[in-house]
């Protein structure tokens, strides 16, 4: 068997005061190979945050498992957890608040070295590994502008030497002409390092460029999933066809989407 | 011509010169894009216009104001006492996003009625009215309720919908939209440039959109001026600038996009199902 995550009919409930429970994640299932890039996408709300929080543990299931390289994904608490956990690692939205402001980017990434134990690649890789010097090592992260901070942030997941990594919308805060650039960024580091990619997003056309296979999640549930290739041109589900159609063409000829 | 003329527009901060000569046309009821990375000055000319750029930066130049009615030769000369009973009335502005730009703690009602009030001086019940209207006007759902709302109580794409009412409430002839989808999801959006089109047509509004998105600017500018580093450096009709670009940096911008002009097949299908399109994420 060579799934190296495998979520299997997950939900994750959230109970409301004073209203019903809300079902976040509804019997999600779903599986990543190695050294494979999935792409989740979904509108705001559909929890796709929600999923990629429970796989790394810090959203607890109410029925189903995640599994990883067939153990399951425990959650995470006050003790330091199974070292072979560890393994995944996540890249968050904003790096403006995923990076500490007072620490030196090469000590942060020093940090996550740690994790990886002899498997650690050198600080000035990893940095090269991103497109940066390595005399970055030494700066703060202020000194950094939005697409050099997720580039910092990307080296310090891939610092422990993870075989899971999961972006969570890690170029939504990003320029829209580095937003491609920075996914696919995230892929190739990703499989250099025989890593599996969970990418989630919201814009399709990104996902498109950098997933093997996409999986379209519409209010907790996974309505489509299949080869990118088939999705974007053959999509089955009505909300996929209309996620698609809503995405504006830069044709120059003023069609209105959707 | 109703609408703005923008002439060798200059603005400093410290040392760095942010704009180095901005020379540009935004015509009423045309959608101007501005279109370029961040850091080239796309936002700063949007604040530049309405007034609002960072404390401490020089700005030279000439902004000339045409709402049909007189209007200003050069909004840069006004005093800032001139220019705060414009800004809000004649010359309006939606921000990228809503959760931020709105007030938290006081009701869509408040938020609608209070410029309405000051610049018009309205009495309470016909503010009432103008922002049921507006309300109903941008497509708000139960206008009657949502006055009485918060903005927490709302998702993202009304939200928008809403900045917009406020925005366009002292009918301006001016309107800047920063980046007015970039917060919202696909479905969303299409239907926030939709609105944004069809009050641009409808109420003759000089439009100026600052988007990165080329895709955003293909399905409503009508011209395109690409901006470069405090330069405008092509400006030109929409199909010109995207499918024909003249100039080296416009080439790689367009040819940056992560969608080619061939996005599959299946997109061109009708669009499938009975809720498809203007389907936006309800109130909660």
């Amino acid at each position: 068997m060579t799934d190296r995550l495998e979520i299997d009919e997950a939900t994750v409930t959230y109970r409301q005061p004073g209203r019903r429970t809300l079902t976040a994640v509804d019997s999600v299932s779903l599986s990543l190979r190695a050294g494979e890039v999935l792409g989740l996408v979904g509108e705001s709300g559909c929890g796709k945050s929600t999923l990629a929080r429970a796989v790394c543990g810090l959203e607890p299931l109410s029925s189903g498992a995640i599994r990883f390289d067939g153990e399951p994904v425990r959650r995470l608490g006050l003790r330091p957890r199974d070292s072979r956990q560890r393994r995944i690692q996540m890249v968050f939205q904003n790096p403006y608040a995923s990076l500490n402001p007072r620490r030196r980017v090469g000590a942060q990434i020093e940090d996550a070295r740690a994790v990886a134990g002899r498997d650690a690649l050198p600080v000035e890789r990893l940095l090269e590994q991103v497109g940066l010097e390595p005399a970055v090592a030494s700066r703060y992260p202020y000194e950094f502008s939005g697409g050099q901070r997720q580039r910092i942030a990307i080296a310090r997941a891939m610092a422990a030497a993870p075989e899971v990594l999961i972006g969570d919308e890690p170029i939504a805060s990003l320029d829209a002409s580095l937003q491609a650039r920075i996914a696919s960024l995230m892929r190739d580091v990703a499989l250099e390092q025989g890593a599996s990619l969970l990418f989630i997003s919201h814009d399709l056309s990104v996902v498109r460029v950098i997933a093997d296979r996409i999986a379209v999640m519409q209010s907790g549930r996974i309505v489509e999933e299949g080869p990118t290739d088939r999705v974007w041109s053959d999509p089955q589900h009505p909300y996929t066809r209309r996620l698609l159609a809503a995405i504006p063409i830069a044709d120059g000829l003023g069609r209105l989407p959707g | 011509m109703s609408g703005l003329r923008i002439d060798g527009l200059r603005l400093t901060i410290g040392r760095s010169e942010v704009l180095k000569g901005i020379s540009l046309d935004a015509p009423g009821g045309v959608i101007t894009g501005l279109a370029g990375e961040s850091g080239s000055g796309k936002t700063m000319t949007g604040l530049a216009v309405i007034g609002l750029q960072p404390a401490g930066s020089r700005v030279s130049g000439t902004i000339a104001f045409d709402d049909g009615d007189g209007g200003v030769p050069n909004l840069l000369d006004l005093s800032p006492r001139a220019m705060n009973r414009l800004r809000g009335r004649r010359i309006a502005m939606v921000f990228q996003d809503p959760t931020a730009s709105l007030q938290p703690m006081l009701s869509i009602g408040t938020q609608l009625t209070d410029h309405l009030r000051h610049h018009l001086h309205l009495d309470k019940r016909a503010a009432r009215r103008r922002a049921l209207e507006l309300l109903e006007r941008v497509k708000v759902p139960d206008a009657e309720a949502a006055v009485r709302r918060y903005p927490h109580q709302f998702s993202g794409g009304q939200l928008q919908r809403i900045a917009i009412a406020i925005a366009i409430a002292c009918e301006p002839a001016v309107l800047i939209a920063d980046e007015p989808t970039t917060a919202l999801d696909v479905t969303v959006q299409a239907g926030i440039l939709r609105l944004l089109r069809e009050l641009t047509d409808d109420l003759g509004l000089a439009v100026l959109l600052v988007t990165h998105d080329l895709g955003v600017m293909s399905a409503v500018a009508d011209t395109v001026a690409v901006m470069r580093s405090g330069t405008v450096v092509e400006h030109g009709s929409r199909y010109q600038v995207i499918r024909e670009p003249r100039t080296e940096y416009a080439k790689e911008l367009i040819a940056a996009l992560p969608h080619t002009p061939a996005p599959g097949a299946g997109v061109d299908e009708p669009p499938a199902g009975p809720e498809a399109g203007g389907d936006e994420g309800e109130s909660r």
